[in-house]
């Protein structure tokens, strides 16, 4: 008898040797949740090294997809099914699943070669280790070659589709339709045929396989299309949203994007990105270095250009210097700090929220400046684009801090109409304005203008020396100085009338607040919904406005009897939090281990909390 | 494109240029001069006076920017080859200016500047080289002659110096001149002649810091030496010097070679100078020429087309901007995979 379960949600992770075409599987995997109407979150997990040895654990390569009927903000904790295709995959990945979750491997490739290179003593198909779990034990090899057979292709050759056929195995599994697979061979592979008919068939032989095999006891899953608002979305991933939401912004202010940037992992994407879209007119420099990067962009803002420098830790470390220079000259700069683990070269590959510091305090002087921080891959477009807003219409260098976990996690994006986002309006100094001065100030957002080389009557020298107050001229003056810093300082907190209040998930009164920022909303939202569900007394605040913060933080934090903040560092908006409001006591749970926090984990902690007295 | 004069009759003139601050280097510090041909050269640049902007690093010929009535940025030590690079790129239309020393270009700043000049962006640098450190107060540079005694060399430098041509020249740079800063009329000849070129134009002028490194330059300049001691390249003209014009460069095998004109050698004999010679080969040589065994080459050594960096970004984007379906961010949002709910 063949039974269906209704699933609310499913975690879902591939697992392959990198050749395996683990992220191409797990894409088409998505690609089918999205036409049956799911929402969904992914996460990459590549090997750090480009080839790392094929058959040991560094080279495993990963997909995780969490997909459901209810709205997914997170790639998931542990997974349901895990796709092992090698003895590697599965020895790396095991302790991701879920306990009696189900297990697929491919069993042609345990051979005792294999078992030793990936450190296994023993055969866990046949030692009893994994009796916990639904093994689902296929010869995914010796199937898909025989699948293909009749084409006459060589053997080497229809291997390389092993994971169509896995991926066969779990549309069955999941009811999903061949559709957007097959329109992905046939587009990909419109050269070769043969190729195309291959995929497909092994495709469904690893579906038909599925369907009469006993080992799955019969039992598929149906998970219902998400009640997502009407509209049209695609999949985006947080590095894709960031270069297009620059874009947006460039758009929406009539200037030109310049990016100045040096390839450094994991922001490369946004480069790259931005290099294609040169019939929007935007210029994307490769710089020889991260300096270069930051200054050619500083060059391009005076110039008139809407620009941008992306990097990574290490990098925002050698531009330090360079923001400092935009600071004085009050020039508009979009930072974008796609951050990881550190310090030094730490965790090129990993996720952590540890460039806070360096952001708000990491250049020489009082060199203030906006900070921003994404919480979702697809809002890394909003951020972008409000980083771009604010630099412009404020005249200042700001930050975005997002990391690697948004970066190349992904999710469904909700494509927004350009018409609903705010116009830009930089202040442009008008041609031959008798009244220019180069540092006249608004007197209400205490910005001055921005007079672009070549525009007539407005010739001025700015520089990274103090100027006087007005006329730009450098100026040694004590008291000047004074003032010039007070002002830069003042510039940067009045934009704290220009920012939304913060907002809070709950209510607005309660036993626990959970105070979070950047890219662990997700997490915190998952832990707090479950809290929630308990009836516990609990709130999320979580932050994307960091410097200057919402004007009404200290309400906020008022009606709460505990507040606790997470991060994923040893405690650096905690620090600040503390700075600005020394009469609340917050509680700290800090996460250093280049992984995103687990839904579980969080719901433990706030528990303790909330039992202590 | 990037080097169209589209201001035609500018009645421009010096006073146009002057800037209200006063100028605080050294008296008899040689950047006094370059700044004066700087200024004069300005009006015959062709170029809209708003259109002009000039940026520098740190060090004492970094404070140039303030002198000049253009649109200027002064920036951090030896980043300006990026500052000029962004600006460039932004609007291609103007024509940007940088300067900078030895120290600011050749040490700290040493990747920016090979780097500017291998893209050949259409900037024009001017090097002040007076071998020394200057605004920090006598510290030896790349370019300190080996064992020259500064206040970080007490026993003398055990560096090997850069030679900045050979370094441009290296690194693919494709207009490389010599000037002195006691030749005012020749530096605003020069000045003119960079602008004019299309990419990359590095003119090194050999500046005297009076007061840490005095008559650094005197075996090159002095009234005395300047004669034998100095050869002006010209384009078309043979290698002649000295104060009878009675020398000459040859092409000895592969080396170049001094020769005195009489006694079965003629001026048929010499050197041609082609400063449009695509082959490094010969400029190298020219550029690394130094007394007391030859004299020192100053003009224009190098001067050749290439494509510019500048001028390729935009002749991209005018291409894909006629191919491309995406024109606006909207196409973008709603190009590739999307789904309807
Ligand atoms: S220290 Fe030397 S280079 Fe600097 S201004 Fe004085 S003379 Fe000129």
């Amino acid at each position: 008898m063949k039974s269906v379960v209704d699933l609310e949600n499913v975690v879902v992770r591939f697992a392959g040797d990198s050749g395996d075409g683990m992220q191409l599987t797990g894409a088409l995997f998505s690609d089918a949740a999205a036409v049956a109407g799911n929402d969904f979150a992914t996460f990459p997990d590549y090997p750090s090294e480009i080839r790392a040895p094929q058959g040991t654990v560094a080279g495993v390569s990963g997909f995780q997809i969490h997909f459901g009927q209810k709205n997914i903000y997170t790639s998931g904790d542990l997974a349901d099914v895990l796709v092992a295709m090698n003895p590697a995959p599965l020895k790396k990945n095991l302790e991701w699943v879920k306990p009696g979750g189900t297990i697929i491997v491919d069993t042609d490739t345990f051979t005792e070669k294999a078992l030793i290179k990936a450190g296994y003593e023993t055969n866990p198909l046949t030692d009893g280790s994994l009796n916990d779990y639904n093994l689902i034990k296929a010869p995914i090899s010796t199937l898909t070659k025989n699948a293909a057979a009749e084409l006459g292709l060589d053997n080497k050759m229809v291997l390389k589709s092993r994971n169509m056929f896995a991926l066969g195995v779990m549309f069955f599994i999941f009811h999903r339709d061949f559709k957007s697979a097959d329109e992905y061979f046939e587009n990909k592979f419109k050269a070769n045929p043969l190729v195309v008919k291959s995929n497909k068939m092994v495709m469904r032989a690893g579906y038909n396989y599925a369907d009469t095999i006993e080992a799955l006891n019969r039992v598929t899953y149906n998970v219902e299309p998400a009640s997502l608002k009407k509209g049209k979305y695609r999949n985006i991933t947080g590095n894709l949203a960031t270069a297009w939401g620059l874009l947006a912004a460039s758009e929406k202010s009539g200037r030109p994007l310049f990016l100045g940037s040096y390839p450094i992992t994991p922001a490369t994407d946004i480069l790259q990105e931005l290099a294609k879209h040169k019939s929007l007119g935007a210029k994307a420099f490769q710089a020889e270095d991260e300096i270069a990067g930051v200054v050619s962009s500083i060059g391009a803002s005076f110039a008139g250009s809407m620009a941008v420098t992306t990097t990574s830790g290490p990098g925002l470390s050698l531009k330090s210097e360079a923001i400092g220079l935009a600071v004085m000259t009050e020039l508009p700069l979009v930072i974008v700090d796609v951050q990881r683990g550190g310090p030094s070269t730490g965790l090129p590959t990993k996720s952590e929220q540890s460039d806070l510091m360096q952001a708000m305090y990491g250049r020489n002087g009082e060199a203030p400046l906006i900070i921003l921080a994404a919480s979702t891959s697809s809002d890394c477009f909003f951020f972008a684009f409000e980083a771009a807003r604010f630099a412009m219409e404020h005249m200042t260098p700001v930050i975005l801090l997002t990391d690697s976990y948004l970066a190349n996690g992904s999710e469904v994006f909700k494509i927004p109409d350009m018409k609903d986002l705010p116009k830009i309006k930089p202040p442009l100094a008008k041609p031959n304005d008798p009244e220019y001065q180069p540092y006249k100030r608004d007197p209400e957002k205490l910005n001055r203008l921005w007079a672009v080389p070549g525009t007539d009557g407005l010739r001025h020298r700015i520089g990274g020396l103090e100027k006087e107050d007005g006329s730009g001229n450098v100026s040694h003056d004590p008291m000047n100085h004074q003032i010039m810093s007070e002002y830069r300082a003042e510039k940067v907190n009045r934009v704290a009338n220009y920012i939304p209040d913060q907002e809070i998930i709950g209510d607005k009164e309660g036993d626990l607040l959970i105070v979070s920022w950047g890219g662990t909303y997700g997490n915190m939202l998952e832990a707090v919904n479950a809290l929630q569900e308990e009836g516990k007394r609990v709130s999320l605040a979580h932050f994307n406005y960091i410097n200057p913060l919402p004007k009404n933080t200290k309400e906020i934090f008022k009606n709460f009897k505990k507040i606790i903040v997470p991060e994923l560092n040893l405690g650096q908006f905690v620090m600040i939090l503390r700075m600005h409001f020394p009469e609340f006591r917050f509680e700290q749970y800090n996460k250093i281990q280049g992984l995103p926090f687990m839904v579980k984990e969080l719901v433990d902690r706030f528990n303790q909390l909330l039992e202590e007295d | 494109m990037a080097n169209e004069v589209y201001v035609k009759e500018l009645e421009l003139t010096k006073a146009d240029f002057v800037s209200d601050q006063m100028v605080k280097w050294c008296p008899g510090c040689g950047d006094h001069a370059i700044l004066a041909s700087f200024l004069k050269a300005l009006p015959q640049l062709g170029h809209k006076k708003e259109d002009i902007v000039v940026v520098s690093g740190i060090g004492c010929s970094s404070r140039f920017p303030y002198y000049v009535k253009t649109y200027g940025f002064h920036g951090i030590h030896g980043r300006a080859a990026a500052l000029a690079s962004g600006i460039k790129i932004t609007n291609p239309k103007l024509n940007v200016w940088m300067v900078t020393g030895d120290g600011d270009s050749l040490a700290i700043g040493g990747n920016h500047f090979i780097h500017v000049l291998r893209r050949n962006i259409d900037i024009n640098i001017m090097l002040f080289n007076n071998r020394i450190y200057g605004l920090t107060k006598g510290q030896y540079s790349p370019t300190t002659p080996l064992g020259q005694v500064t206040k970080t060399s007490p026993q003398g430098t055990i560096e090997h110096p850069f030679n900045p041509g050979e370094l441009a020249i290296g690194a693919q740079g494709t207009f490389f001149a010599r000037v002195t800063d006691t030749n005012p009329k020749l530096m605003t000849e020069i000045i003119v002649e960079a602008s004019k070129h299309k990419g990359t134009s590095l003119i090194e002028f050999l500046q005297n810091c009076v007061i840490f490194n005095n008559k650094t330059f005197q075996d090159i300049t002095s009234r005395e030496a300047k004669f034998e001691n100095q050869i002006y390249l010209k384009a078309g003209e043979s290698m002649i010097f000295g104060k009878e014009s009675d020398k000459g460069i040859i092409l000895d095998g592969t080396k170049l070679k001094v020769v005195k004109l009489g006694e079965g050698v003629t001026e048929k004999n010499l050197l041609i100078h082609n400063p449009h010679e695509s082959d490094p080969g010969i400029h190298i040589m020219l550029a690394k020429m130094a007394p007391p065994e030859f004299p020192a080459a100053i003009g224009v050594i190098r001067s050749v087309d290439n494509l510019s960096y500048d001028e390729q970004v935009e002749a991209i984007i005018e291409h894909e901007k006629e191919v491309s379906p995406i024109h606006t961010v909207t196409d973008l949002l709603n190009s590739g995979k999307t789904w309807d709910i």
